[in-house]
């Protein structure tokens, strides 16, 4: 699939900000007044401007408000709708610390189970794709949880929680990545199965159908993108999991080295999200005797 | 909306004879012609006339070659589009309601009012029957010509899709697969129809023909009658080019 920065940004700002107001749902850290002002500020930043940077891929985002209807049967939908509530139930939450040093405790409560629907329903969008295998099984939901949780937990300064979370997550992706290798050829889809010809004997592409590559091949045989996959597994490894988690628990806490854990923690995500992207085949490409 | 209809009155959609079906390419032109001219947003062309050409298609003739170890490679022609599934995983996925199946005749169809072309439907499709309009930013697919079909402007004998009406080889038939005494569903019946990508549960309606056998002249022991005619012959030319050639040769 083609890693357009729209949805990389999005599923990446869009997490991590959910995954901080889950945290600050819970009051983790309890704050008020300006400290609350700026977290919260934070958490809306991400998650308001990944929702925002999604809008940029669409054709006519000027009818972006009917994607609000179909909440009943499309996940696309429905992430929508729990976004807008979440933004909404945490915003009263907010404004009760940071004006009225009131703590909503239920309010909070609420808007954090919502933001993690929130990010699961983001999950839902991937994973329910049966046409592209590597992203249709059951770790695709978890492990966006985990990013959410584990990105939360850092941006919250939840010190242990999230030295923990991303050891978790760290296993987590090594566990996506070797089995989301196998899921094309276990789901079972071969040129063969795409043509209907498997009888004739083995099937090749004799002549693409356009000369030139059109959308589908844009979109969704995005090859190119898949060059440095071996690479940029162990610079994500390492700089979304292993570098984090080791400044958390092995160096003296210091502000400066938690913004250090948080920046090698958010460029070693991009890295990961770039490959979720571009290495999901699409069973399309068999058509075009591709992956 | 986007909830698929329990069952369709009728299932309208093409048997494709992949045995007759010569690779020509006019239903992808006679397509591309009916369909940029009438229902909703023209199907347009990026630098057409560029170094990479781009447009939008709805019906498209790939070219594969099936090879069996010891015998002939086999060409087949395959045409493909919008199959309009029973279980269509791109009606679901779309959250403005933009993508739906009708209940009257299972036609698969998008109201380009509400899309917002963001693709989600593409994506789901297995068989690549959906593209997205650059210009116009939304996506385009398949309607089984519904323009012509129940079109009492135009003869009756115009009345199918765009794509049958112009088959030089007479390799697409429409018709109601609902119906089993239709020519579509006798056809399929006669010839083993068969599904795309079955495993992915859609439950497409359109059925593709196999090829039929044929005759298989690469095994051992067995003799192409045409091939001594086809030998090439030894030419020598005779009278005064001959005797020139010859002299030619000396010198």
């Amino acid at each position: 699939m083609h890693p357009a920065p729209s949805v990389i940004i999005f599923t990446s700002l869009s997490g991590l900000g959910f995954g901080l107001m889950f945290f600050l749902g819970f009051g983790l850290p309890e704050v008020k007044g300006w400290t609350a002002f700026w977290f919260f500020f934070i958490a809306y930043a991400m998650s308001v401007g990944g929702l925002l940077a999604s809008t940029l891929h669409l054709g006519n985002p000027q009818r972006a408000l009917k994607a609000f209807s179909q909440w009943r049967t499309s996940w696309l939908s429905r992430e929508g709708v729990a976004a807008v509530l979440s933004l909404l139930v945490m915003a009263a939450y907010a404004i009760g610390l940071i004006f009225f040093d009131t703590s909503l405790q239920l309010v909070g409560w609420a808007g954090a189970i919502l933001s993690l629907i929130t990010v699961y329903t983001t999950s839902k969008i991937y994973n329910q794709l049966k046409t592209v295998p590597r992203w249709n099984m059951p770790l695709t939901p978890a492990l966006f949880l985990t990013y959410s949780l584990a990105g939360g937990a850092l941006l919250a300064g939840q010190v242990s929680t999230a030295a923990v979370m991303l050891l978790v997550l760290t296993v987590l992706q090594l566990a996506a990545w070797q089995m989301g290798d196998k899921a094309f050829s276990n789901a079972g889809h071969t040129i063969e199965t795409a043509t209907g010809l498997g009888n004739l004997g083995k099937v090749r592409m004799l002549e693409s159908p356009h000369s030139s590559p059109n959308y589908l091949m844009k979109e969704m045989v995005h090859i190119v993108g898949r060059k440095h996959s071996m690479k940029l597994r162990i610079i994500a490894t390492i700089l979304m999991g292993l570098a984090p988690a080791a400044i958390l628990l092995l160096l003296p806490f210091s502000h400066a080295l938690a913004l250090a854990a948080v920046v090698s923690h958010v460029i070693g995500l991009f890295a990961s999200r770039w490959l979720f992207f571009a290495e999901a085949e699409h069973v399309v490409g068999l058509y075009y005797d591709k992956r | 909306m986007t909830a698929l209809p329990e069952k369709t009155e009728k299932k309208l959609g093409l048997a494709i004879d992949l045995d007759t079906c010569v690779g020509c390419h006019a239903c992808v032109i006679s397509c591309k012609e009916w369909n940029t001219s009438n229902y909703g947003a023209p199907l347009s062309d990026m630098d057409a006339y560029g170094a990479e050409p781009m447009g939008t298609f709805l019906n498209r003739v790939h070219s594969f070659e099936a090879k069996q170890p010891d015998h002939n490679a086999q060409t087949i022609h395959f045409p493909k589009s919008c199959l309009h599934c029973e279980d269509a995983p791109c009606v679901t996925v779309c959250p403005t309601g933009a993508s739906y199946k009708r209940v009257e005749d299972g036609i698969v169809l998008v109201n380009e009012d509400s899309c917002i072309g963001c693709g989600l439907c593409a994506w789901a499709c297995p068989y690549g029957a959906r593209e997205l309009d650059k210009a116009e930013g939304v996506m385009k697919k398949c309607t089984l010509c519904v323009d012509r079909i129940y079109n009492e402007n135009i003869p009756e004998i115009d009345r199918i899709p765009a794509c049958v009406r112009t088959c030089p080889a007479g390799a697409r038939h429409f018709g109601d697969f609902n119906d089993p005494e239709s020519n579509v569903s006798i056809l399929s019946a006669e010839r083993g129809g068969l599904e795309l990508m079955p495993e992915q549960g859609t439950k497409p309606v359109n059925r593709y023909l196999p090829p039929r056998p044929k005759t298989d002249v690469s095994g051992e022991g067995k003799i192409d009658i045409l091939a001594p005619y086809l030998e090439p012959m030894k030419e020598e030319a005779t009278g005064f080019l001959g005797w020139l050639d010859k002299a030619l040769e000396k010198i």
